[in-house]
């Protein structure tokens, strides 16, 4: 699962969906995130980024990422790979 | 500055600008930016109070005209008065309620050179909210189910077939969410004293609502169309606020309608996705919105290419807008002269 390709992720950390015209705003981590997500890495990789650059716990990291996920493709900003 | 474009002389309505605004000043505000024409505004209105009668700057000349309820005879009569004097090219009208006269009206001012661009006396009554479910059907769109009730126990006899609310909706403006037979009835006498019979009782769809404005050229091709979500709106639901968004489905949809109906000028299709993503087609109305200034600031001048079909001349489809441009609506005080009031209020003009 990707973040869709239309979704526009400014520096500030908000978020544009233009398909339904909604505005989110994320946190810096949220921000790093989408931009990993971004680069086309893999959850693993993501994570022991996070893990390397915000000295966090992974189990932590890990649970932190697949809430937002969730949040994400709630907001139906994620995409499968095939669409 | 002299230039060669040449000069037009357009009558517009819709100048009043309460909560529910007329669409007059925003459509004049696209006239007044047209890059093909210079134009000479003469605003026609209703009431000594509304705004763009005031509007020096936008408007060169306002005239009162009759209420629609006058008879278009009337209505053209005064018409003719104000030809006499001004010398029309062009009028938008951009009330639903006084369509009916000048679709009517329309052969008989173009005779006296007098131009519109108007949907058909067919489109028009095609689209009404009454017939809202034949036009679904015919035309394969998704619609709620709804009912033109003349009464308010009619209303009653839906309870066992649509679920709360139900939307109570009058048969030009105004509709209200209703949450029990008393909400109904409530609905239903408040609307129908200011709008007339049959109220419309429609099926709430849960969703988000998108609009789309557009122009459609009569033959059945698209010349604009620019889909907004309204991100503020205001007790009456309008939008005080609002983004132009990309939405595939929304413009599919709209091409559709364009090429099955071969509508006939401006329009605004009020659109509500649901949960699994499906539209389902609220009401269409036959005119240009008030928030149509947002589609003249993403690119696409929908007041200019109604002027420009309605003269004849050609007139290249817009392809492209600006997706994530918003409007913010805001209301302005004037302060204005007594003498221009009652110049207005006792002559007709000003």
């Amino acid at each position: 699962m990707n973040l869709k390709n239309n979704i526009a992720v400014s520096d500030s950390g908000f978020v544009f969906n233009p398909a339904s015209g909604e505005s989110f705003s994320v946190n810096p981590i949220g921000l790093e995130m989408l931009n990993l997500l971004r680069q086309g890495l893999s959850q693993e990789e993501i994570v022991t980024s996070i893990e390397k650059d915000f000295q966090a716990e992974k189990i932590n990291i890990e649970r932190d990422f697949n809430d937002f996920i969730d949040m994400m493709k709630q907001y139906h900003l994620m995409q499968n790979e095939d669409e | 500055m002299k230039t060669n474009k040449p000069t037009l002389t357009i009558g517009v309505t819709g100048l009043n600008a309460i909560d529910s605004p007329g669409p007059g000043v925003a459509v004049i505000r696209g006239l007044r930016e047209a890059a093909s024409f210079n134009c000479r505004i003469i605003g026609l209105s209703y009431e000594s109070l509304e705004p763009g009668i005031y509007m020096h700057d936008l408007v060169d000349k306002t005239y009162h005209i009759p209420y629609p309820s006058s008879g278009t005879e009337i209505l053209s009569d005064r018409l003719d008065y104000i030809h006499e004097i001004e010398k029309l090219d062009v009028i938008i009208p951009n009330f639903d309620a006084e369509l009916y006269s000048f679709i009517k009206l329309a052969p008989k001012l173009k005779a006296k050179g007098i131009h519109t661009f108007l949907p058909t006396l067919e489109q028009f009554e095609e689209r009404h909210k009454v017939n809202l479910p034949d036009f679904g059907a015919k035309y394969d769109m998704h619609v709620p189910r709804s009912k033109a009730v003349y009464t308010p126990s009619e209303a009653l006899s839906l309870e066992k077939e649509y679920e709360w609310p139900l939307v109570v909706k009058g048969k030009y403006y105004d509709a209200t969410l209703a949450y029990n037979f008393d909400q109904v009835k409530s609905a239903f006498n408040k609307i129908s004293a200011k709008w007339g019979l049959p109220i419309i009782i429609q099926e709430f769809i849960h969703g988000t609502e998108y609009n789309v404005t557009g122009l459609g050229d009569g033959n059945g091709n698209t010349i604009a169309a620019v889909p907004m979500r309204k991100q503020y709106i205001t007790d009456k639901g309008k939008a005080w606020g609002g983004i132009s968004i990309d939405d595939k489905k929304a413009l599919k949809l709209t091409h559709k309608f364009l090429s099955e109906t071969k509508w006939r000028g401006a329009f605004e299709l009020e659109l509500m996705k649901n949960k699994e993503g499906n539209y389902y087609l609220l009401e269409i109305n036959p005119r240009i919105p008030a928030w149509i200034y947002l589609a003249v600031g993403v690119g696409q001048n929908i007041p200019e290419a109604l002027t420009r079909l309605a003269m004849g001349w050609p007139t290249e489809p817009f392809t492209t807008y600006e997706v994530g441009k918003m409007f913010i609506r805001y209301a302005w005080d004037m302060i204005v002269d007594l003498s221009e009031f009652e110049k207005i209020s006792t002559l007709g003009e000003l």
